[in-house]
């Protein structure tokens, strides 16, 4: 007499997994240790238990055998525990009465030795066995879905998301922390491989976020805090001062014609600091919103308080500036969040052999991309500080990539980003174009078509990882010159090539405030702090928190196509939550013994949800069930044992342990 | 505390003297107090760790349980010595079975290991005390007009750097600069010098050797000044034929920063070891032989 008081009959069954656990646990054996623990009535292997025939198995056992509990030991439960549980309640029974184990991951996956991996699993199932009589029937929680959505970054994963949910009609806030959407994309002059105008492309969809009446669009903005759970999110946004009325500025930029700086003198953040801006500034002709943005820190009346305030003469009527704007916090409420907040580039600094920041002809390929952009700061023109152009160009892949001093992974998109600066550098001024690459890597569609093509026109391959750049000439013709030095592998020798300027290919790193954002909507990030997916194959754009949801390279290097089949996928992830209107919370809360409960509040201190509250009529603790998230502090902290959690009671938890160890 | 545990290394002894001789004036006039660690012996250097990895580490751990026992930081002038006692120190702090193997044997000699003992370069040391701005009141001929290029060596700056930043640090540069020489660029100031090869691959090694030297003429150097006996050694004893095979009739003195220091400071070039030199140290202009003199 457990659980609910019934005398268990428990069905237990053991997954070959094909070879994954059969090659190491022998299942055999297990499911005939299974036989004879206390309760089980019947145990079975079988090859896959998550195909249609093993959940009918269980489905038919259940009938067949008068079964009331169930143990499954396959996979992990993140991937199939649900799988099971619908199975169970399919034939009959509260999907709360069966239990998962996993004998895969925890154990095939990671013995060597096959005796102690089946002895591992027998434990785990005996452990499953003991723990499933105890537990009782649960009825889960359903909510409702707000049909709004947040989605972070405005970059051309944001923009698509967006999009792609306020067509559907849902109700979009699309927050950017920089006072332009357009992300990287709007920096480049070309996209690879078939050299379309990132702008051509990238424009239309900014202006039609602007446009559209669903989206919200809310830059120079950061969001603060989130509170609530899937279909309820509490978003606080906060707003940084822009000094300027969105609503009433047209952007006609006389402003910037009659700022008190006569020539504009501050480093333009958006073209890296190869161009100047003044204090009130547009970051590109194609900003969106079209506005203007004041900057505190080079304003001399936001700094100093006195300015001839020119600016506000030259805006007359339209009364855009407003020198007293403060940070605005708004809070919106949505149903799902999507995260597309981008990456950043590496920085080569941390590379010192290649000189960057020691030589001025260093340069990373993100700067490259503002000279080639025909609205960059050169007006499309390669050419060196000096205003000549070079004749010879190196270009050195995988800066920051491949490399474990300093990040192991591959960047994926600097090998093509490499060859299109080739041929745009080459277009653009002539020059002979060297790339220095480790591995050409260019998987996707006209990916080595376009590497062919570039092949053809000239352009040196040289495989090698570069060793160092120097200044220090050893031939007459190295004078002057920044000298590559590398090994060549294809012909094994090491050579010095002189050139006129570096481009260093930089990878691509999360977002250096990456960490702070996971805490901010409670997800998790990968060892090296990319957006962590639930599942790298069948879930790559959910998390492991329910309602929120990733796009583009904040969960790893993308190019653009992958980023926007990803955005899209999230908003369809998004959009399916919201049309459905409801979900289903796990029931594995916690609950207060009324009776027990002495309402000392220790439980109420502790909760990191908040979801425990006093009630002074009958005085003890109370438990929102839909902000609980099972943590299980309280059950623990509870010095009169007063609280207890579904799915993790006393004797739940300590019959497994009981199991495991016997 | 005696003062330093100096722990001058097989090199010092030998094609190095003058880098012992100098460091020893030199902390004296600074009045840093500094004395050889008793009955040290050889750090195993990379000719031991290459055959038997486990010895060298007890090797080189007998020094740091000499040091400990006496209570001194060491002071290792010798990058190569400077490398091996750290990365033995934490290579036995990463792998506690290898650090049980090496305890027991030192046991055996009745030493006990310890854990922490520093481990110094002079720059380091002479840049905390008695510190550059003390060493610049102390400087009595200062080498005004002598070119210097500042040549670290790869040791000191990889794999365990003396450093910070090994690859922007001017300690050197700034030590040249308190003696009142001037600092030429040198974009090779890291570059290994080619170690051993000149012993083993001549050919490859004379290379190295040369492209350091030609950079050094090029920046119109007068000397190059070094931190280490090995960089000291190949850039001296084979300079001639480094040079003479690419054509070059120049040569250039290689002196230690130490020597360098201690002239400025007034020491007389013998007590520095400059007689030592082969390429003698022979400052051209008018004033720095008035300064040396």
């Amino acid at each position: 007499m457990k659980g609910n008081g019934e005398v268990p009959r428990i069905g237990v069954y053991v997954c070959d997994c094909g070879t994954n656990i059969a090659g190491k646990v022998r299942v055999a054996e297990v499911v005939e240790f299974a036989r004879d623990l206390p309760g089980v009535v019947v145990a079975r292997e079988y090859k896959y238990m998550c195909s249609d025939p093993g959940q009918d198995l269980i489905k038919r056992d259940i009938q067949e055998y008068n079964l009331n509990r169930i143990v499954v030991a396959s996979c992990s439960p993140l991937l199939h525990e649900h799988t099971f549980r619908k199975a169970t309640a399919e034939g009959g029974l509260n999907p709360y009465l069966v239990h998962h184990v996993n004998i895969r991951e925890d154990v095939s996956w990671v013995h060597e030795d096959s005796d102690e991996a089946t002895r591992k699993a027998k434990a785990i199932v005996h452990g499953a066995v003991l723990r499933v009589a105890w537990q009782k029937p649960l009825e889960p929680q359903s909510v409702p879905v707000r049909d709004s959505a947040l989605v972070v970054g405005g970059g051309i994963a944001g923009i698509s998301a967006a999009l792609t949910l306020a067509e559907a009609g849902k109700q979009v806030y699309l927050v950017e922390r920089e006072p332009t959407i357009g992300g990287h994309m709007a920096k480049f002059d070309k996209t690879f491989p078939t050299l379309d105008c990132a702008a051509c492309i990238l424009t239309p969809k900014m202006t039609a976020v602007k446009d559209h009446p669903n989206i919200t669009l809310i830059t120079y903005a950061e969001v603060e805090e989130v509170d609530g759970y899937v279909g309820n999110f509490k978003v606080k946004v906060r707003k940084k001062p822009r000094y300027v009325h969105e609503d009433r500025c047209v952007g006609c930029l006389e402003c910037i014609e009659a700022c008190v700086f006569k020539e504009p003198r501050f480093p333009n953040e958006f073209d890296l600091g190869l161009s100047k801006r003044k204090p009130v500034y547009i970051p590109f002709p194609q900003a969106v919103p079209p506005v203007v943005t004041i900057d505190p820190d080079t304003c001399l009346y936001l700094r100093f308080g006195k300015c001839k305030k020119t600016c506000v003469e030259a805006c007359g009527d339209r009364n855009a500036i407003d020198f007293d704007m403060k940070p605005e916090t708004l809070e919106l409420e949505v149903g799902t969040i999507i995260l597309a907040t981008g990456f950043k580039t590496f920085d080569p600094t941390r590379t010192p052999k290649y000189g960057y920041g020691r030589f001025p002809e260093v340069y990373t390929s993100l700067e490259i991309e503002r000279l080639v952009n025909s609205s960059g700061p050169t007006g499309g023109e390669v050419v060196m500080r000096n205003g000549q152009k070079p004749k010879r160009v190196g270009i050195i892949h995988c800066v920051g990539s491949r490399d474990k001093n300093t990040n192991p992974w591959c960047s994926k998109v600097c090998c093509m980003y490499s060859l299109k600066l080739a041929h745009l550098i080459h277009e653009r001024s002539g020059a002979e174009v060297y790339n220095f690459y480790i591995d050409m890597r260019t998987p996707g569609k006209g990916y080595e078509e376009f590497y062919n093509r570039l092949a053809k026109e000239g352009v040196h391959l040289i495989r090698g990882r570069v060793a160092e750049v120097t200044d220090a000439p050893l031939h007459p013709e190295e004078e002057g010159k920044l000298i590559i030095r590398v090994e060549d592998t294809n012909i094994g020798v090491v050579r010095r090539i002189p050139v006129d300027m570096v481009v260093l290919a930089v990878g691509l790193e999360p977002q250096p405030d990456a960490d702070e954002v996971r805490r901010l909507f409670n997800i998790s990030c990968s060892t090296e702090g990319w957006f962590l997916e639930r599942h790298p194959k069948l879930a790559p754009v959910e998390t492991f928190t329910d309602g929120v949801f990733v796009a583009g390279a904040c969960q790893g290097p993308k190019d653009i196509p992958e980023t926007v089949a990803q955005a899209q996928a999230a908003a369809a992830n998004a959009l399916a939550l919201m049309d459905k209107g409801s979900v289903e919370m796990e029931p594995n809360v916690a609950r207060v013994n009324e009776e027990l409960c002495s309402g000392c509040h220790i439980c109420i201190g502790l909760c990191p949800y908040g979801a425990i509250s006093f009630n002074e009529e009958k005085k003890v603790a109370e438990v929102n069930e839909v902000l609980c998230k099972g943590c299980g502090t309280c059950t623990a902290a509870c010095p009169s044992g007063a609280l207890s959690q579904n799915l993790f009671s006393d004797h739940e938890v300590f019959s497994e342990i009981m199991g495991v160890l016997l | 505390m005696s003062g330093y545990a100096y722990y001058p290394g097989c090199s010092l002894l030998g094609t190095g003297k003058s880098y012992d001789e100098s460091v020893r004036a030199v902390f004296e006039a600074l009045g840093v107090p500094l004395q050889e660690l008793e009955n040290w012996n050889c750090c195993g250097a990379t000719a031991y760790s290459s055959i038997d990895e486990c010895t060298a580490f007890a090797l080189a751990a007998r020094n740091l349980a000499l040091a400990h026992r006496r209570g001194d930081p060491i002071l290792a002038p010798c990058p190569n010595c400077y490398l091996v006692l750290t990365k033995t120190q934490r290579y036995l702090e990463q792998y506690p079975e290898i650090r049980q193997r090496i305890v027991q044997t030192l046991e055996r000699l009745g030493l006990n290991l310890g854990h922490d003992v520093p481990i110094r370069h002079p720059l380091q040391v002479l840049s905390e005390t008695p510190g550059l701005e003390a060493i610049r009141q102390k400087i009595q001929k200062p080498l005004k007009g002598l070119r210097v290029a500042p040549y670290y060596g790869c040791l000191l700056a990889r794999p365990y750097p003396i450093v910070e930043d090994p690859w922007n640090t001017t300690i050197l540069e700034d030590f040249i600069r308190v003696t009142g020489a001037e600092v030429v660029p040198y974009a090779y100031r890291t570059r290994c010098c080619g170690g051993a090869l000149t012993g083993v691959v001549r050919e490859a090694g004379l290379r190295m050797v040369y492209i350091l030297l030609r950079e050094a003429l090029r920046q119109g150097a007068q000397a190059v000044v070094t931190t280490c006996p090995l960089c000291q050694f190949n850039l001296e004893a084979f300079q001639d034929q480094a040079l003479r095979k690419n054509g070059i009739q120049e040569r250039i003195p290689v002196l230690y920063f130490t020597q360098l220091l201690g002239l400025a400071l007034g020491l007389p070039p013998k007590k520095l070891g400059l007689h030592r030199h082969l390429i003698p140290f022979q400052p051209q202009r008018k004033a720095l032989q008035e300064a040396v003199a």
